[in-house]
């Protein structure tokens, strides 16, 4: 295999702003589904009475999150006509248009939520990391969309040699189970809160 | 990555260059794909790499969703006259010619049987380009005789007012590039996460961090900002923000903490020992802080805690923070100051600033408004309005009710009181005729009284709460089907041409053609246009604007580019030159000091509201108020990413992205009965809205948000069913700004 392309979110910094989400949502001109990418709030604990006073005791946190293109991905073994792929050279997942039945399976079998079912095509549907744009020597919409510069993506391993290899923070699923071609930079409240909804 | 903005290969597809004129916090520079005469994509400016030089002024979530909007089903595409009562939203399709007669005949009745002041062009923020509709109506306006005006705005009326009794400008802020400069910043009240507040401005502070800042957020909110980018959240309860700022001037005075050398130099009334003449012991802001003034109650921070709800400890490490990390910046957002007293919590920082030193120093923030100290010359359409009056923003209803022998108890302004009522309402490009201001429900009766106001004209692009109560409704183009120019909002060095991307859709006018025909039936034609197209207009701007700024490029090579970007080669410092060489340089103040007590205020005689040291004045539906027992939820209408103000609430990729919700905290929610997604009701005396709760841990217990914007949408029986934060808020201008104090509120909610 080639080099495995991968994303990187810094969700120190993330606001939440979701304009990834609509950036891809508007390039796909995604109607009738929400988008590729999604943000999702993590969001939890409770106040403490001190006196007159309140004590926050809260963490919140937001997760930016497509298909992570996973090293070990489920969707791949869940399709019964072999339409999901992995590019040889890049490792992007695609969906091959003229092999998807809308069986649903690889939708079920994705712990991220990241692919989804065109209600017209009644075909599954997600994100090819903006192919057009790497073609065109571009950067993925959402990662030039990013009023924060907080996405990124490259070669895996060069992301894993900048950033470390955090692939998982509570609210995503654990990176064991299909290996995630996403590193991440954790939120503080991601470090310290145990027990956090999933996406 | 280098790329031609232009004609592609394909012979119907370009590129365009075009920015958001909508009041957005933000102005970016889009860059539209259209492809048979339909936008097809938008994104950011690409031509020239992110860099740390160079940062791409990229747009937000709201213009990224922008086709949403353009191509939404419920544009309005003929122009309307209403049928049944005013308010019913009951229209019939009428022509322009039709539609421009009325308003003429109307307008011209109505200048001769009641004068200028008669005529009132609403606030409204929906078109802030340099040739909008409403430009051009105050300019032909002006040439018939005039109108009522209006001074401050919805955003900033107290800080505008009061600032400068501070300062005498509100030129207060330094530019973005210097917060890296900074040890600490203390954000209060303020999130640019969601209200942008100048492109980039959330980067800025992911650079000071980076460069080791330390970022405290202080707001009811856990918010958006304090998630991306601060190391620590205050919750502070809302109106109180003044008394945590007295109780951190104790910590600095009794631990010493100090820099009493600046403020002896400076400042006027720190302490008695600087005060004006004649004026007696007790009354400096030492003295108050100390409580040897006649409250006698010492600012202590345990004093401070039962009323802002946040620990003592807490306020002692918070200024101990302040005092010890220099230079420090001091940053108050405007939500703050939309209160019952919100000129307070804008007088209250820059005492703390003047304490510490951080005024007219590189990494410093003197507090106040915050404008950025440089100004950037862009040329604006010409107009001489000869009527004089003005009231302040937020209070044309008195004006409607009241306006003869209304006079400066009422924020008149320029005369000693009006000669009239308002009679002709033009509201063009905005909502606060309903939906913006306090009170709709009362707001809507006094509007559907036609024997108050005779005639309201309305333009916009939708059939807004505001476009309901029109007599006439012109329907407006969209910022995609106009050319314009646009500055910097708020921050931000540089100037925007917006080009036009498709063609006007319906029947849809620009406002230079309609307001051109109404020049013609006022016999103003020629006054008016000049002979000049709009085309001309706006080379007649960049011509202005280039003899003021050598280098401006020429118009033609403006509008290709779509920018003009200053370049400065260090950051602006507010207050610079008046520290540095004061002899030379006094502030712009009648003392030529900062004026911690201000004469001027003094002089009112009205020290109850409008004192003239700045102090916490418990508010009416404030935590304080007895009214709390049988509402005890204090309500603030926070600012949403998916909307700016109402524009956006229709757009439904938007929605998505986050739901119009009250926020409220799990424990109020828990007692209450209300779980995440319940569709909940938000009452109080003055009236009920329905709409999903989010349950989180996200907002203090105690308050609850109500984002503001949602459109108002009564029931038959009044209940607004979208819910707009106005359906609840308070009609009461605040007493020296007369300012809208719209986060003031008192409710409880239920589950329905």
């Amino acid at each position: 295999m080639g080099e495995q392309l991968a994303f990187y979110f810094d969700q120190k910094h993330c606001t939440g702003c979701s304009t990834c989400q609509i950036a891809c949502k508007d390039k796909y001109d995604l109607q009738t589904i929400a988008s590729f990418r999604k943000v999702y709030e993590i969001a939890g604990g409770t106040f403490k009475k001190s006196g007159l006073a309140w004590e926050p005791q809260v963490y919140a946190f937001w997760i930016s999150v497509s298909c992570n293109h996973c090293e070990k991905p489920t969707c791949i073994k869940s399709c019964p006509t072999g339409a999901l792929q992995k590019r040889e050279k890049d490792g992007i997942v695609m969906i091959d248009k003229q092999k998807c039945i809308g069986c649903k399976q690889c939708i079920k079998s994705c712990p991220y939520g990241a692919i989804q079912l065109n209600p017209q095509t009644k075909q599954a549907m997600k994100c090819d990391f903006c192919l057009d744009r790497l073609a065109a020597g571009k950067n993925p919409a959402c990662v030039d969309a990013c009023p924060m510069r907080v996405l990124d993506y490259g070669i895996l391993p060069s992301l894993q040699e900048q950033y470390g290899d955090i692939r998982s923070t509570p609210g995503l699923p654990d990176a064991a189970i299909t290996k995630p071609a996403l590193i991440i930079t954790p939120h503080r409240d991601a470090l310290t809160v145990s027990g956090a909804k999933k996406i | 990555m280098q790329e031609k903005v232009g004609p592609l290969d394909k012979k119907d597809e370009k590129f365009v260059y075009t920015s958001g004129s909508h009041n957005c916090g933000g102005r970016c520079l889009l860059k539209v794909q259209v492809r048979d005469g339909r936008v097809i994509a938008i994104t950011n400016e690409d031509d020239q790499p992110d860099t740390p030089s160079y940062f791409q002024l990229r747009g937000c979530l709201r213009c990224r969703a922008y086709r949403d909007r353009l191509y939404h089903p419920d544009r309005l595409l003929y122009p309307l006259k209403r049928l049944g009562k005013r308010g019913e939203g009951k229209f019939e399709q009428i022509t322009w010619t039709e539609a421009l007669d009325y308003i003429a005949h109307k307008t011209k009745k109505v200048m001769q049987t009641y004068g200028p002041e008669a005529i009132y062009l609403n606030y409204g923020t929906g078109n802030g380009g340099q040739v909008s509709e409403r430009t051009w109506l105050k300019r032909l306006l002006s040439l018939y005789g005039g109108y009522l005006s209006y001074y401050g705005s919805y955003s900033s009326a107290c800080t505008s007012i009061a600032t400068p009794y501070t300062y005498g400008t509100n030129q207060t802020g330094n530019s973005r590039e210097d917060w890296v400069n900074s040890k600490l910043l203390i954000l209060l009240g303020w999130n640019p996460a969601d209200t942008v507040w100048g492109t980039n401005t959330s980067y800025y502070l992911k650079k000071a961090k980076a460069a080791g800042a330390k970022i405290i957020v202080i707001d009811p909110i856990y918010t958006n900002t304090a998630v991306g980018l601060a190391d620590q959240w205050i919750a502070i309860r809302p109106t109180t923000d003044s008394a945590l700022l007295a109780a951190m001037a104790y910590v600095l005075i009794t631990e010493n903490l100090y820099d009493a050398a600046f403020l002896d130099q400076f400042c006027l009334g720190f302490d008695e020992e600087h005060m004006p003449e004649g004026i007696l012991p007790g009354n400096s802001y030492k003295s108050y802080i100390l409580g040897v003034s006649a409250d006698q109650t010492k600012k202590t921070p345990l004093w401070a805690e039962s009323i802002t709800g946040i620990p003592e400890n807490v306020i002692i490490e918070l200024a101990r923070a302040y005092g010890t990390m220099k230079p420090a910046a001091l940053i108050e957002g405007y939500g703050p100051q939309r209160h019952a007293y919100g000129e307070q919590i804008v007088r209250s920082g820059p005492v703390l600033a003047a304490m510490m030193g951080n005024i007219g120093i590189a990494g410093g923030w003197a507090s106040g408004k915050g404008n950025e100290a440089r100004n950037h010359f862009v040329a604006a359409i010409p107009y001489e309005n000869p009527c004089k009056a003005k009231i302040s923003v937020f209070n044309w209803p008195d004006a409607i009710l009241h306006g003869k022998g209304m006079g400066g108890d009422f924020s008149v302004q320029g005369v000693k009181c009006l000669s009239t009522n308002i009679k002709l309402i033009f509201n063009v490009a905005g909502n606060c005729l309903v939906n913006q201001h306090s009170d709709a429900n009362q707001t809507a009766a006094l509007l559907q009284d036609e024997s108050l106001v005779e005639c309201i004209v309305v333009n916009d692009q939708f059939m807004t709460a505001s476009a309901k109560f029109a007599d006439i409704i012109l329907p407006a183009d969209n910022m995609m089907e106009r050319n314009d120019i646009v500055q910097s909002w708020a921050y931000g060095d540089y100037v925007l041409y917006m080009n036009q991307a498709v063609e006007t859709i319906g029947q849809c006018r620009n406002g230079y053609d309609w307001v051109s025909d109404l020049a013609v039936r006022l016999n103003l034609k020629d006054e008016f246009t000049e002979g000049k197209s709009l085309d001309e207009w706006l080379q007649y701007l960049v011509c202005e604007t280039a003899k003021q700024n050598p280098g401006f490029p020429a118009y033609e090579t403006f509008r290709a580019q779509g920018i003009y970007r200053w370049h400065h080669d260090r950051p602006a410092i507010a207050f610079e030159k008046q520290i540095a060489n004061p002899s030379q340089y006094p502030f712009p103040t009648p003392s030529g000091k900062i004026e911690i007590f201000s004469e001027r205020l003094w002089d009112m005689k009205k020290p109850a509201e409008i004192p003239a040291i700045p102090k916490y004045i418990p508010t009416w539906e404030g935590p304080a108020d007895p009214l709390i027992e049988k509402y005890p939820l204090q309500c603030i209408g926070s600012h949403s990413k998916r909307r700016v103000h109402s524009t956006f609430d229709n757009v439904k990729w938007l929605e998505e992205v986050e739901r119009h919700e009250v926020w409220i905290n799990s424990m109020d929610a828990a007692t209450r009965g209300i779980r995440q997604d319940d569709r909940v009701q938000v009452y109080n005396e003055r009236g009920k809205i329905e709409l999903p709760a989010k349950v989180t841990a996200r907002i203090m217990p105690g308050v609850v948000s109500v984002p503001e914007g949602a459109w108002w949408m009564p029931d038959s029986q009044g209940i607004d069913q979208r819910g707009s934060i106005n359906t609840l808020t308070k009609y009461q201008p605040t007493p020296l700004a007369f300012g809208n104090p719209q986060h003031t509120n008192l409710v409880e909610i239920k589950k329905i």
